[in-house]
């Protein structure tokens, strides 16, 4: 003991002090607004090395010279950039004062969760011994993976203590000028986690953003890179199944993965952002690049539960570079109110014998729009290259929408792809079924989502699932019609 | 047990029982029978609480209580099971997570403890040994994939597991070869006991060669118009219906 998360928060506060900036800046939150000088604060503040402020101003020029997409099934007013605090301390994240303040319907949800009390505590920013607690858990499992030569750490610190590597990597399978909303990120990315397994290192533990808990309230644009040396292997896991009540109107976060020979890379995702009101007022717009690269006999799995954002546009996608690479994607993705969803996958195959599977599950609930689109691309070289694909769509009320967009090219005549697509509604024969036999609407619904769900819920890891599951349930909560 | 007076219900505006009386006491077998569209699956589906139905006039008392003002799940709750004419499959859920789920509701509902994993699996080995059900299909989802015997037979199957007061077969001799109608009536014998009492709804006499009724009922335009001992099935069995209308209508001439 002896130093208490106030001290480290004091200490912070000098240390962003002693910078002394340029100009009328005094705070160690940035004025609203994106230019150049935005861009220079923000690699300044964070002490980085000449190359990476380079990256984000060439970046940031690539994004300039381009617009907005506008192909995805969504519709939303256009985010104003000019209105958007690119930078802002993690000092500067909501804290309550005490647990009586926090808004009881978040306490509500959290408690139907499951989550502990000291967890949702912990998740509001309450009780400062008890993150005292789990900064030493977070300690030992740190110790743990350091023997193991494991490096899993805040994308910052991954610039300042691994340089080479994040220079060799990043914008690697995701460059700069990919698409509108990753060359932002490339522009004005603030944090986000790093991940490095080296050579035939098989990680004992699932690898999750909720050890690394006081680097919490990472901002709008995060940036995610995990490099899986060699024969090694990884599951890491992304997001809270808390409901982290974000406010922010946009989030634009790139995640990069490289699984290099015969390594394999299992990456789950729960997503729960704020999905606006049942008015459709609010949420987070999540528009999301993620992707990953395999080489020789590599894997990479894309696990996701979505059931949050007012609007989602994501695409975890696989390039199969190498021979005998296999990508799969498992997707379970609820719309619910005015929520909408484009998502999907995109796996190309470049290498030959390699393999893809695609399973994904929309949930439409409310008067919310689902829509999943994926791409397959057999290049000329992929010879006996082969797909599955498999799209479900669930309807839960007469005014919710479900759309499939599978698009498919083909450059090699040895390739074999199937798709399968389902439409159902949720039978109120089913859920008088359920309740002729003594079970709840609440918990019948939540027995037959899990049900159409379970091929991709039980690719989650364990604890990860029952958290899913019950995710799924208050998503859906009252919302047959 | 369960006491129906004057009942009228209607659907879409149509009125499909009509005033129907019938009182069924603990421990006995009531067999249900009559032409098509009398309004035999209309009486299981309002005492199971179909929101669908529309009840016009006349009371149910089930045990003591008001079963009119009961939900769908509390009446399940309260021991009431419907053997569904047309079983519902529910993909990807386990017919032993179903169970599960369910018998936990009904003792969380009675104030009881979950039931142990253990005393659990004991109980579906016994019960599904009772109809004969293979123990794999304990494991499949809900009657996905099932044949229709299969089906009828889980019916019973979970009518055993949940054991209820009382029980309501809606024609669950349909669709049944004469194998899978002798082992769903043994299983229905068997959990026969003197604390529930049995509502056999059937188009046929054929299901009444193997559960005998103490009472059957012949259910004629919404109303029942003539009860008697098992022997009015036979009876029926032969004559068919056409000699009920004729009395019921002459009367209401």
């Amino acid at each position: 003991m002896g130093y208490t998360e106030n001290e480290l928060a004091k200490d912070l506060e000098n240390q962003e002090y002693k910078f002394g900036f340029v100009t009328n800046i005094e705070s160690d939150k940035a004025p609203k607004g994106l230019n150049e000088g935005i861009i220079r604060f923000i690699s300044e503040k964070k002490n980085e090395p000449e190359w990476l402020l380079e990256f984000r101003l060439k970046a940031f020029e690539t994004w300039k010279e381009m617009t907005e997409p506008e192909w995805a099934h969504v519709h939303y007013e256009k985010p104003d950039f000019q209105d958007i605090t690119y930078y802002s301390a993690p000092k500067q994240t909501k804290k309550y004062e005490s647990w009586d303040d926090v808004d009881p319907e978040l306490k509500e949800t959290m408690k139907k969760l499951g989550i502990s009390m000291e967890e949702q505590q912990r998740l509001t920013g309450v009780a400062v011994d008890f993150v005292m607690d789990s900064v030493s858990v977070a300690t030992s499992f740190k110790a743990k993976l350091k023997e193991l030569g494991i490096v899993f750490c805040s994308f910052s610190d991954a610039v300042q203590e691994y340089p080479d590597l994040v220079k060799k990597y990043m914008g690697s399978v995701v460059p700069m000028t990919d698409n509108f909303y990753a060359a932002l990120n490339s522009a004005v990315f603030t944090d986000g986690s790093f991940c490095y397994i080296p050579k035939g290192v098989r990680c004992p533990m699932e690898l999750s953003t909720y050890f690394r808990i006081n680097e919490g309230g990472t901002g709008q644009f995060e940036r995610t890179l995990v490099v899986a040396d060699e024969g090694s292997y990884v599951s890491y896991l992304e997001g809270c199944t808390a409901p982290q009540r974000d406010e922010n109107q946009l989030h634009a976060a790139v995640v990069e993965l490289i699984a290099l020979d015969h390594a394999e890379i299992k990456y789950s995702t729960v997503q729960n952002w704020y999905p606006g009101d049942k008015d459709g007022k609010g949420g987070v717009f999540n528009f999301v690049t993620k992707r990953g690269v395999c080489e020789k006999q590599a894997k990479i799995s894309w696990t996701q539960v979505e059931t949050g954002s007012a609007v989602t546009w994501k695409y975890p996608s696989c390039i199969l570079k190498g021979d005998y690479s296999i990508g799969e994607f498992y997707s379970v993705a609820v719309t619910n109110n005015y929520q909408q969803a484009d998502t999907g996958t995109k796996m190309v195959h470049l290498g030959k014998n390699t393999k893809s599977t695609i399973i994904s599950k929309g949930i439409s609930a409310g008067k919310s729009q689902n829509s999943y689109r994926g791409l397959v691309q057999i290049h000329k070289n992929a010879s006996n290259a082969r797909n599955f694909s498999q799209c479900d769509s669930l309807l839960m009320t007469d005014e919710c929408g479900a759309h499939t967009f599978p698009y498919i090219e083909c450059k090699n005549s040895s390739a074999k792809i199937e798709h399968e697509a389902t439409t159902s509604k949720i039978g109120e024969d089913q859920i008088f079924y359920c309740l002729q036999r003594g079970i709840s609407e609440e918990k019948a619904i939540s027995l037959i989502v899990n049900g159409y769900c379970k091929e991709v819920l039980n690719q989650l890891p364990m604890e990860f699932a029952v958290e899913a599951q019950k995710l799924l349930a208050i998503s859906l909560e009252g919302s047959v019609g | 047990m369960i006491k129906i007076e004057n009942l009228h219900a209607s659907i879409e505006g149509k009125e499909i029982l009509k005033g129907l009386n019938l009182t069924v006491n603990a421990g006995e077998v009531h067999a249900i029978m009559g032409p098509n569209g009398a309004g035999k699956s209309t009486l299981a589906s309002v005492l199971a609480g179909r929101e669908e139905y529309e009840i016009t006039a006349g009371s149910v008392d089930f045990d003591g209580n008001d079963l009119l003002e009961m939900s769908t799940e509390d009446r399940a709750r309260e021991g009431l099971f419907l053997a569904f004419q047309y079983p519902v499959e529910i993909p990807g859920v386990s017919n032993v997570n179903f169970l599960k789920t369910a018998v936990n509701e009904i003792r969380e509902y009675k104030g009881l403890e979950p039931i142990s994993a253990k005393d659990f699996m004991q109980k579906v080995r016994e019960k599904s040994a009772l109809v004969e059900l293979d123990s794999k299909l304990a494991s499949r989802a809900v009657n996905e994939g099932f044949s229709g015997g299969e089906k009828k037979r889980n019916e019973i199957f979970q009518m055993a597991m949940l054991e209820p007061k009382l029980a309501i077969l809606d024609e669950t001799d349909s669709g049944l070869d004469i194998d899978a109608l002798r082992i769903v009536a043994n299983g229905v014998n068997k959990l026969k006991s003197p604390e529930n009492a049995c509502i056999v709804i059937t188009h046929y006499q054929r299901l009444l060669d193997y559960i005998i009724p103490d009472f059957v009922h012949v259910l004629y335009n919404g109303r029942i118009v003539k009860s008697g001992p098992k022997e009015l099935a036979l009876e029926l069995e032969e004559k068919g219906y056409d000699w009920i209308k004729e009395e019921v209508d002459s009367v209401n001439a």
